[in-house]
Formats: structure tokens, sequence, C-alpha cells
């Protein structure tokens, strides 16, 4: 006697990504806090001292937000237009921000009034950073030039006028004092010494540059700039490394994990992906509902934060180990430790004879019903199930397929009143037109009004539901009129553009009927709709 | 066939278990069945086949356990003869000729003497009408009698043997056929008919499909077509007959059985559950469900312990008083046809092809005995007539056998087609095939054709599979990226087509370099390395129908068979036609293990084989009509050992066999004579070794029995039986020093239990004295005999000794020539306790 086989329950596979560990690692953050600023956020800068504020570039204002508050803990207003590249320095204690009035501002992170005004650029500064001896400032403008201050005296020391178009990004060496690099619209990146008068290394990177990123070696640089992100070999003359392009938009901000082993890219087309910095391949994508003009990630990856077009400050913190523990427990529920332990610890003498006890097989609640033959409730039952995990119907049309495969589906679907049909009639307008579960559903459904046909008219909710799956069905039908269209000018394209490959023959072969033969991979299918 | 003396085509096993009712031995350690052209002694505890009881020439119909020796058997056949058997040692006592084809055979204790057959009404053979006959069996001694005095009983009964049964005591004998129950009364020499309407209101059909008798009440089960049980009362009187009605089958009941003291009713049906009615409290019962397959026969042993079900899937199985199953013997299952084609798995060197529904059955060529099955399809089966099911239509085995490859369908009348492609791994741990990858609708349409790649030193395996879709794919087994739990799977490699045509086969050459798939009547020539159509090969008109690849010394030859009723055969090297045959080849076949390959063409109804090396003109052997009809299923199974013959002709038999499959599904081999001579010389020796264990008592015995063989009358005198007390455990106790010996409580279970069974077989003893008794056709009266069969063994014994005195009375003489006849194999059961 054979045991009853359960229902299979048919595995599809899972659209979209696979679960790897870098899935999982970035997508272990909490729903993201968002918080609406004034205008487009330009820049996200972390403070590298240890409560770990971040300044927030928006308009006109700089605020400046604390780890876990959603309100700003400062703000910085006293700017007299656009406020541009706000930056700490290295021991957090000073704040740099450029301007759309040419005024590089610096101020001390408590205080209110900038300390110095930096004047001399004749066009908005949209760059600015400290050098890494702490006394030095860069700007670099829309009026091509880059300079250096100093900033006890609020004094430019040097000046350089090398790129020809605005200069939207720039990076300072964290390890020499006197290094920096720029990027332009001029397509260019230069590597500057402020020992030397001129630029000591100039890379082409083929499109405007809008982001700069350097490892923490400092070996390699990183540049964005159209949709290409390139990675750069300093050591090597600048020589270019990678090219990736993985984006549909303009990248706009570039950012590193804390380790350095992975590097995020953000876009105009409003995704931010992950690269692995090793292969240089993407390992995870997040979507966001507008398009990104800046993004950060504090230290450590607990957050990330990203700035968008529409002025909507998004920041994702990440799970601590024990929220994320917590969740993983809830699914599994165990018996009690009494009830599991009792016995366990037995050893059986020599002479005892172990009696094995008939392991009882646990079917589920609708495999029972079947196991009956009662086909009306194992389908009921198979549709509560579908209301409990509504995101999947696997079970539910597995167990209509059984049914079919049994020959009983009718009878189960028949005989059912209002409540019950509007069940069926729910499930069938939320999965029937899922590719997957067409075939069994689109029986299923003919079935059902074959049997009801007669009694349409008299339930006004019946009635409802079956006109959305009227309409449903002839949306789908348009889709796949349209798809079958698109399906016909590819082939098209494809049997055109495809080489036309010679099969080789022998000339001996006189008996071979078939001498020319065409290889076909893809067999061009014309359909004229 | 007499030309060619060296090579004969044999049947070989997998013959039908199921075609009649089973039947227990009255100590139900036995269970007898009709298989084919023998009948079968199964043990009910081992499930081993103990004897196989040959001598028919023709299917046997019927077995029955004599009713008036419990340890006789008489089956019946096809061929027209009735023979008697001593089961427990597979002797044949007696044949009886009837001259008429017999369908079934029944006996009662009441009519000693008298056997009742159905044979065909005799006015001509070849109609549809039988008639229940009673045949008196002639006393006489020879071994072949003539028995042709039959009397007619009832004219017109069916030839199903469940539709006749003895009614209480064997008063009656009821009889279904068609719409009608006919009851015959021996005593009043009276029948009585009951008719039934053909349908009854609600749309039932009341024909009767079997017959079961209380055994000790008047009471008649008949199960009819429609799943109702009508019990039947008070039939002794023409008018005031009643009958009521159990239904719970929804189609029609095959099988109805009493327990022997009647207080439960067994019915069983397609719907392969088995219903236990209490008698005269209907409402309740008792169900085992999923025994496999629809019941065919239910059979109940004698004490009421051991029911036993046949199913149509050629499975007998055991079960202990309506719970449990203890034991099942499983044929080789056969459908109306293999989907599958046959197979040989590489590891336990079996015959894999379709088994019961969704399954796949290993079976062993050697023992003749299934192996196990594998559930393919893993899904509840059914059963009901007219459903649609998943069915195993394709297999494939990789070369090393570590990779199984199944294709299975579902085709509903309106819905597309349902296809899954599933791969098994072999696990070593458990021994059997885990699922891999399933992988659902892997084409459009039908799959056509499947093989794995066969090259042995290939890092990856490739199998191909070709469809009706137009396509040709290839799956190759590939770690997964990403994650690191799971183990390798199969995904598809590549996806080939050739002008829109449909690809019907597929083969892979043997070092694996090239992959040659046929679209209609062109071969193309694919390098599975870099997927490049290397050439094309073509000889029109008609479609290809076989693809094979030449094998070692021949690995540069394509041959193909063409619907046009020719072979052909392409030299790769040059891309050219070597030869071309025309001849209508319905299978082509490649030996693995050499050049051979093997042609089975259909001529005028019947097939003939012809074996031939691609390289040579000439073929190696050939025979006309093989066997009726087409084959359209063979195999070349690899051998255990080479043989070593030299005959030219039959050389292509040392490394491999060849089996095949008839129209008729019936499992034929080619056997060299040399071949069966050591096959009969070994299966001569493994009788032996069944009956008598090799111990000091057999030596001296089996010398001796020998010796008796020889001479029969000079053995008599040094005949000395022993006694029980002999057994080797009595010895042994009181022939080892005491000091010596284990504890008694260790030796006493051993020591009660050979008393227990010097009892019992005593018991044997003194029925195997009866049916000596019986079986000589001495004018004695038969109360002098049974007294005689009551007389303790010793003194048997002491006459026997005392035979060598020079006077003999007449007593004595007879005495003796009983002990003569005397089965010693009691003794063997004595020895092996």
């Amino acid at each position: 006697m054979a045991s009853f086989k359960p229902t299979k329950i048919q595995v599809y596979p899972k659209l979209g990504e696979k679960v790897t560990q870098d899935t999982l690692y970035w997508k272990n953050y909490k729903a993201p806090v968002q918080i609406k600023e004034f205008g487009a956020i330009t820049n996200i800068d972390f403070s590298p001292v240890a409560p770990h504020n971040f300044a927030v570039t928006a308009f006109t204002r700089v605020h400046i937000y604390g780890p876990f508050s959603q309100e700003p803990v400062k703000t910085f207003t006293r700017f007299k237009d656009t406020a541009y590249s706000g930056r700490f320095r290295s021991d957090g204690q000073l704040f740099v921000a450029g301007c759309e009035d040419s005024v590089v501002r610096l101020f001390d992170v408590s205080g209110k009034v900038a300390l110095r005004m930096f004047k001399g650029h004749t066009k908005a500064v949209h760059v600015t950073d400290f050098t890494s001896d702490r006394y030095q400032i860069l700007t670099g403008s829309d009026d091509y030039t880059c300079r250096l201050w100093d900033i006890p005296n609020a004094t430019e020391l040097t000046t350089y006028q090398e790129h020809t178009d605005y200069i939207r990004c720039g990076v300072t060496s964290k390890l020499n004092r006197d290094l920096f690099i720029t990027g332009s619209y001029d397509h260019t990146l230069k590597v500057f010494d402020a020992r030397a008068d001129k630029s000591v290394m100039t890379m082409d990177h083929g499109q405007p540059v809008e982001s700069l990123l350097l490892y923490p070696s400092e070996g390699l640089l990183i540049s964005a700039g159209g949709r290409y992100v390139k990675v750069w070999d300093l050591l090597k003359g600048g020589q270019p490394l990678v090219s990736l392009k993985n984006h549909h938009k303009t990248v706009t901000c570039l950012c590193l994990s804390s380790n350095g082993q992975r590097l995020l890219s953000a876009s105009l087309d409003r995704h931010v992906k992950v690269y692995n910095t090793t292969n240089y391949k993407v390992v995870h994508n997040f979507d966001y509902a507008a398009s990104i003009l800046s993004l950060a990630l504090a230290p450590d990856d607990e957050s990330i934060v990203v700035g968008m077009t529409n002025g909507i400050l998004s920041i994702k913190h990440r799970k601590s180990l024990e929220e994320s523990k917590e969740i993983s427990g809830q699914q599994k529920r165990r018996p009690s430790y009494r009830v599991f332990v009792k016995g366990k610890n037995y050893v059986p003498k020599q002479d005892d004879y172990l009696v094995s006890k008939p392991v009882k097989q646990h079917l589920a609640k609708y495999d029972k019903q079947l196991k009956k033959f009662n086909v009306s409730k194992a389908l009921d039952t198979a549709l509560e199930v579908y209301i409990i995990f509504i995101y999947n119907p696997e079970i539910t049309v597995a167990v209509i397929k059984e049914l079919d495969r049994r020959g009983t589906l009718k009878n189960a679907l028949a005989g059912r009143d209002e409540q019950g049909l509007s069940h069926l009639l729910n499930f069938l307008i939320g999965n029937m037109v899922d590719p997957r579960f067409a075939p069994v559903l689109v029986t299923a459904a003919d079935m059902i009004l074959d049997i009801y046909q007669s009694v349409i008219g008299q339930s006004p909710v019946v009635d409802r539901q079956l006109l959305r799956l009227q309409e449903l069905l002839e949306r789908e039908i348009d889709y796949q009129q349209d798809l079958v269209e698109v399906l016909g000018m590819l082939d098209t394209m494809f049997a055109s553009s495809l080489p036309r490959k010679e099969v080789p023959c022998s000339g001996i072969s006189r008996s071979n009927g078939l001498t020319q033969g065409e290889a076909s991979t893809t067999r061009p299918q014309i359909q004229a709709t | 066939m007499v030309e060619h003396g060296e090579i004969r085509v044999v049947h070989r096993g997998g013959s039908k278990l199921t075609s009649r009712d089973p039947v227990f031995s009255s100590d139900s350690r036995f269970l007898l069945c009709a298989s084919g052209e023998c009948v079968k002694v199964f043990s009910t505890s081992t499930e081993e086949c103990i004897h196989d009881l040959r001598g028919h020439t023709e299917l046997v119909t019927g077995v029955l356990l004599r009713p008036s020796n419990h340890l006789q058997v008489y089956s019946c056949s096809a061929d027209g003869t009735v023979r008697l058997w001593d089961f427990t040692d597979g002797i044949l006592i007696k044949t009886y000729v009837i001259g008429y084809p017999i369908y079934s055979i029944y006996a009662s204790a009441n009519h000693e003497g008298v056997i009742f057959l159905v044979t065909p009404a005799q006015s001509d053979k070849r109609s549809e009408m039988f008639q229940l006959v009673a045949v008196q069996l002639p006393q006489s001694g020879d071994q072949l009698v003539e028995a042709r005095e039959l009397s007619a009983v009832l004219s017109d009964v069916s030839s199903n043997p469940a539709a006749i049964v003895f009614g209480r005591g064997g008063e009656y004998i009821a009889s279904a056929n068609g719409l009608q129950l006919e009851v015959y009364f021996f005593k009043k020499q009276k029948a009585y008919r009951f008719p039934l309407k053909e349908d009854n209101k609600k749309g039932g059909k009341n024909t009767f499909m079997c017959v079961a008798c209380h055994p000790k009440d008047d009471c008649i089960a008949t199960g009819h077509e429609d799943g109702k049980i009508r019990l039947w009362r008070n039939f002794n009187h023409k008018k005031e007959y009643t009958y009521s009605t159990l239904h719970w089958h929804h189609s029609a009941v095959s099988s109805l059985c009493f327990t022997p003291e009647g207080t439960n009713l067994l019915s069983g049906g397609i719907e392969s559950v088995l219903v236990q009615w209490r008698y005269n409290q209907e409402s309740q019962r008792d169900f085992l469900p999923r025994l496999g397959a629809a019941i065919t026969h239910i059979a109940v042993s004698p004490d009421g312990a051991l029911f036993c079900t046949s199913h149509s899937d050629n499975k007998i199985t055991i079960i202990q008083s309506c719970v449990k199953v203890s034991a099942v013997i499983q044929g080789l299952v056969k459908g109306e046809s293999v989907r599958t084609d046959l197979m040989m798995d590489p590891r336990s060197k079996s015959l894999v092809l379709n088994g019961k529904p969704g399954h796949l059955q290993f079976y062993s060529l050697q023992r003749d005995k299934l192996l196990y099955n594998l559930d393919i399809v893993q899904q509840e089966y059914i059963h009901e007539s007219g459903l649609q099911q998943f069915e195993v239509v394709k297999a494939a085995f990789n070369a090393s056998g570590n990779w199984l490859a199944t294709v299975e369908e579902r085709k509903q009348k309106a819905a597309e087609l349902e296809l899954n492609l599933k791969l098994w791994a072999y696990d070593e741990q458990t021994q059997s095939f885990v699922l891999n990858t399933t992988i659902s609708a892997p084409h459009e349409a039908q799959i056509t054709a499947m093989c794995f790649c066969h090259a042995a030193d290939s890092q990856t395996t490739m199998l191909a599979s070709t469809s009706k879709d137009g396509h040709f794919k290839a799956w190759q087994l590939a770690a997964q990226a990403h994650t690191e739990d799971e183990g390798p799977s199969w995904s598809c490699d590549f996806v080939g087509a050739y002008h829109d045509l449909v690809p019907e086969c597929c083969c892979f050459s043997a070092d694996g370099s090239l992959l040659a798939v046929s679209f209609q009547e062109v071969v193309t020539v694919w390098s599975p390395a870099s997927w490049e159509l290397l050439t094309t090969l073509s000889q029109p008109p008609g479609a290809i129908r076989d693809l094979c690849f030449g094998r070692l010394s021949c690995s540069k030859y394509l041959l193909g068979t063409s619907a046009n009723n020719l072979l052909c055969c392409w030299n790769l090297l040059t891309c050219s036609l070597e030869w071309s045959t025309s001849m209508d080849v319905s299978l082509l076949l490649a030996d693995p293990l050499s050049e051979n390959m093997a042609a089975f063409c259909c001529q005028a109804g019947c097939t003939d084989l012809f074996v031939f090396k691609p390289s040579e003109p000439r073929p190696l052997f050939s025979r006309k009509e093989v066997c009726s009809g087409k084959v359209t299923r063979a195999v070349f199974a690899p051998r255990e050992e080479m043989l070593e013959s030299c005959e030219e002709s039959s050389q292509w038999l040392n490394h491999s066999q060849l089996y095949f499959l008839t129209q008729y599904m019936d499992l034929m081999t080619f056997t060299t004579k040399a071949e069966e001579d050591r096959l009969m010389a070994s299966s001569k020796q493994l009788v032996i070794d069944d009956s008598v264990a090799m111990t000091p008592f057999y030596l001296l015995l089996g010398k001796h029995r020998q010796q008796e063989n020889q001479d029969s009358l000079g053995g008599m005198s040094a005949e000395r039986t022993p006694l029980p007390q002999g057994s080797v455990a009595i010895r042994e106790l009181l022939q080892t020093p005491a000091h010596v010996l284990p504890s008694t409580s260790y030796l006493c279970s051993m020591f009660v239990q050979s008393l227990l069974i010097s009892v019992t077989d005593t018991r044997e003893e003194n029925k195997h004295t009866e049916e000596e008794m019986e079986s000589e056709k001495e004018e004695e009266d038969s109360e002098g005999e049974m007294e005689s069969s009551t007389r303790p063994k010793e003194s048997l014994e002491s006459e026997a000794t005392e035979s060598a005195a020079p006077a003999l009375t007449k007593a004595q003489a007879r005495e003796l020539r009983r002990v003569k006849k005397l089965d010693h194999s009691w003794l063997a059961g004595l020895l092996d306790s």
C-alpha cells in the first residue's frame, strides 16, 4: 500500500535577480525615511567624526542631519543663491560650501555665520574640498578655473586655468596635501600638483565628467560622465582600466562602500547600481522614485542617503542584527521544548527491541481533502490558502491543475453560491493573465462560464467581476497583438542582419541531394498582423 | 529454424503472473500461480519463486489444489491437457489428455475423482460458446492418461474463470454469463436461471462480472459491471429468490471472494482498493486503498490469515488480515506498448522500460525478477478509466549510468500538451536515482528522440533532444552561478533548427565529437563543441527513420534507414555514400561493445534479422522469420562474462545478447547451443540446492537416492531412515561434553524448536503416506488404506529395514514399494532446522 502522494506544487523559476550574498546584504535595510527639501539635492557629505552627521546641500540651504533624526540638527542659510558642494573637513569641525554667486563660504560646524568668505571666482562654484593638511581649500568653478585658498588668511594661493569648460567635480588626495584632481565638462580629468604650475596628468573621459572618486589607496581613480563609469590606473600614468556602461542616463554620483569592495553609482535613470570592484560586475540594483543627483554612504554602510531632483531625500538605515534575526525567528515556530525532548535522550539497552513508530505523513489541508476525493472542499481550502498568502498563487493553481488532471474540476467548480463564486472569480482576475498560470486558469474560467451561464445577471457582485474579467482579457489580447507585431519586426531585423553562412560541402558527394544548406539558428517568423 | 541449429530464438522471462487467480497451499506457505506455460510456486513469506512446474506446451489457464490431497495440484492448459503435480518437489505426477483447449478448471471435495472443465462447445472450436463439462479422471498407474469421457453439465457458460463457482459443500454450482445467473443443483439435477434486465433505471449496467459462494451459507455474491454487488438468497426456488444490493465500487467489480469462515466478503476492482464487507452487517466496511493497480483476482488462504490480490500490472500482493501488505511478487510489467525504448541500466545491468503508469521498471534479466520501480511522475495515480494521465514516453541513460533523463507527457483533448523533461542523478548512498532537474515544457511539441553523449572522457555530460516543434536542443550540466548551496543542474546549451523541417532522430558519435540530427530526408551533422553545422547528408526521397553511428573501428560510418526501404551507410571522412541497400528496416541497433549492427526488417508480416558490420558488405548473421509481426523495440544487453564461441555465425553473441519485444509484447532473445547447455546444468544444480541442504545427512541420503534411481530394489536393503532424534540440534546437545555447552537458556529455544518442527513434519509425512496410497492403484478398499496411513512411522521403518529378508509377503512388498516412493524432502526440512 503506497502512501498518498501529495499534490506537486510547481516551482516556477524566479524572475529577476538571483539571491546572492550581495542582494541579501543590500536588502538588509529598513524602509526609507523620506524628507522633502526645498529644491534639487546636489550634494550629500558625511562627517568623518563620530556621530557621523551628514550635510545635505539643496537649493539655498545646507541642512545637517544627525544619524537618526529626521529634523535637521543645523541649518546654514546664509547663501545668496543656490549652494553647492557642502563638505566637512577631516576633523569634522569646519564646513565649506560653494555658491551660485561665486563666493565660497567656510563655516564652523557649531556656528551660524560664515567664518571666511573666499571671493575670486567669477562664476558659480560647484566644487569645494579641503586638502589633506586641513589648511587649504580647493574650489572649482564654472569660470573654467580651479583655485587653492589658504584658510587662515582667506587668500588665493594658486589658480589653474587649464580646463576649457565648467569644472563640476574634483577630489583631493587624502595622502598627499598637494595633489588634487578635477573633472570638467570639457571631457577631461586633470591631476594637479600644487607644487607645479601646470597639470601633471590629463585623461580623456569622452563625456562631460560629473563625478570623481579616488580609491582609498589612491592608485585608482573612478570617473563618471555621460552613461559611462570609467576606472583609471593612476600609477600607470592614467591608463584606462575599465569602462562600465550599465546606466541608460547620465551617471551623476559615485560612492565606495566602507570596505572598498563595492562601488555604487547613481544616475538620472533613477537607479543606484552596486558593482563588485574586483570584476566590475553589477551585483545589486536599487530603484528610486526620481532621478538621483547625489548619493552618500555612511561609514560601515550604516545608511544609504540619496538625494533626488524632486527635492526628496531618502535615508535607508541598516537593520540591526536583532531585528533581522527576529524576523527569521518568527517564521519558524517550533514545538515547545518539553514536548520535543521527551524520550529523546533515552539510550536503548542491549536486549531492548526497538519498535519504530510508523512515520505519520503530514498532509496539507487541501491534500487531505483530495485524498478523500472531496473535490469542492479541496478547492475551497486552496482558495483560503490564497487569501492568506496572497503573493503565492502557485498552491491554488497547483490544486486546480490537480483537479483538472483528475477530471473533476467541473464538479469542484459547480454548485457554488454568490460568495464562493466571487472568491473564485477574484482569484481568476488576479492571476489569469500571468503567463505561468494562464494555461490552467483559462480552462477553469471556461468551465465557470459554462456552468454559471444560466444564472448570469442574478448577482450584481458576480456580474461586476465577470465584466472586470472580460476587460482584463480584452486588454491582454491587445497586448499580445502588439507583442506579436514587435516580434515580427525583430525577426525581420535579425534575419537581415545575420551573416549568411555557407555550409562547407565536399564536391565529391554527388549523392547529396541538398548540398546548399543554411544554418538558421533563429527561425525568421514573420507574422503579418 | 532447423537449418540454424546453433542459434535459437527463445522466450525469456517476464510472463504474466496474473492471468488467473493464484492459489494458496493449505498451510499458506506457498502460492501457486499460472505464469505463461508453467506454474510458479512462490513462498508467501520470502516472495521467492521456489519451483517452476514446467510441462505444458501452451498457456496455463487454471491452477487448482486437488481436493483430496492438498499437496497435489491440478493445472489445465490451452494445449488440452490437465496435469497433476506435486508442488513441494516440483514433480509431474500425471498427465490427463482431454483433447480440447481448456479455459478453466473446478473441483469440489464432494465430487471425488471428477474435475469440471470449461471447454469450447464441441460443435465447432472457433465459436465463442463455452460449456462446463465434468471429466471422470480414470484410475490408472500410467503417467499419460487419456480422459475423453466428458459429460456436459452446463452449456453456454462464460470463459472467465471467476464466473463459475462451487456452492456450499459442492452441492450446487453457480455460473454467471452475460445477464444471467444459473445455479445447478447436483442432487436434483436441476438448473435454475435468474436473468436480470440489461440496464436498471439509473443506467447502471447489470452484466455479471464475477461470482462467489458463501462457504457455510446458501448465499451467492455476484459482482456487476456498474460496481454493484448482489447477494442472492433463497435461490433453490424458481420464483421466491431474493437479492440485496451493496454498492461502493464506482466501476466494474472484477473479483469477489468469501473468507473461509464466511464472515467477510472481499471485493476489488479498477479502483485498486480492497474492500472487506462484513457478512450480514454489510454497512461495515474496511478498506485497503492504493494497492497500486486495478485488482483482477482475490484469493484467501485456507486459514483466513492471508489475502492475496492480483493486479493488472503483473503484481501479486500478499496481505496480512486486511491491514498490512506483507509481500509483493512483481513480474515484468507490460502494458499495451512500450513507449520508452528498451534500455540497459549500465550500473545494475538490468533492462529498463515503462512499468506501472508513471514509473520506469528495472528488470533483472539474469534473475528474471523486477528489481525496482522508479517513480518518475511522482503524482497520485487516479484509478479511473478514460482519464488522461502522465506517461513516461522517453528515457535515456548516459554511458556510466550516472544520469537518467526521462520525458513525461500528458495530452488532453482540448488543452495543450504538458511535457516535462526530468534529469535524475544516481545517488551512491541510497543506491537509487534522485531527481536533479525538472524542465517543464522543454519543447513546444512532442519530443521525438533523446540521447546522451556517450563519450567516456568528456568532462561535461550532454543531452540532445529533438521535437516536433522543429527544433533540437542540447542540454548541459552546469554549476549554478551565485548560489553556493545548490549543486549543478541542467540547462539549455543550444537550440538548433534546419529549414523549418521536423527533426526525427538524433545520435551522438562514439567519441562525442559529432551530433547527427535527421530532419526528414536530410541528415545534419553538428559539432557539439562549437555548434557549427558541419555537413548535410541526404538520400531522398523518404524520411530518415533511424540513425546510428558505427562503433570502434567502424566509427567513421553513419548508418541511416529511411521510410523508403533504404539502408544507407555514409562515410563521414569523405561525406559520401559508402553503400546502400534496399530493405524495409523497422529497427536499427548498434551493439555498444562491438562493431556489429542489428537490423530488424519487416517483410510480409514477418521480421527478419540481419547482423552486420558497417565496413563489410556481407552480413555476419541473418535469420528469416524471427517472429511474426513487426519488431520495434530491441536492445543489446552486455553479457556478464564473454562467451568464447568460435562459430562464425554466433560470434556476434559473444559480447552481448540481443533481446527484442514482439508485437504481442513477448520478450525474446537469441541463445546459442553452448549457452543453453550451461544454463541447464546450472539450473539442475540449483534445484538440488533448493530442496536439500548440504549436510552429512544429505550426503548420505542424496547418494542413496541416486542409487535408488539406478537400482530399484538393490538400494532398498541399505535404507536407514534416521529417527527424528538424530537431528543436528539434538545430537549436538547429547554428544557435546557438558562443560563446553553454552547456557541452557540459549540451547533451550533451539531444542524446543527442533522438536516442534519434527512434529509437523511427522504429520506431513503421514500425508505423504496417504497420498502414496491413493496413487497406487491397488484393488483394496479405502478403509484399509486409511488405516494404514495412520500407522506410526516407526513401524514403517522397521518394516523397511526388515525387507532384506528373503521371503516377502504381499503386504510387505507393497509396503516396500511405498517406502521406495516415499519422499524424503521432510528430512531436508528437519535438517535445515
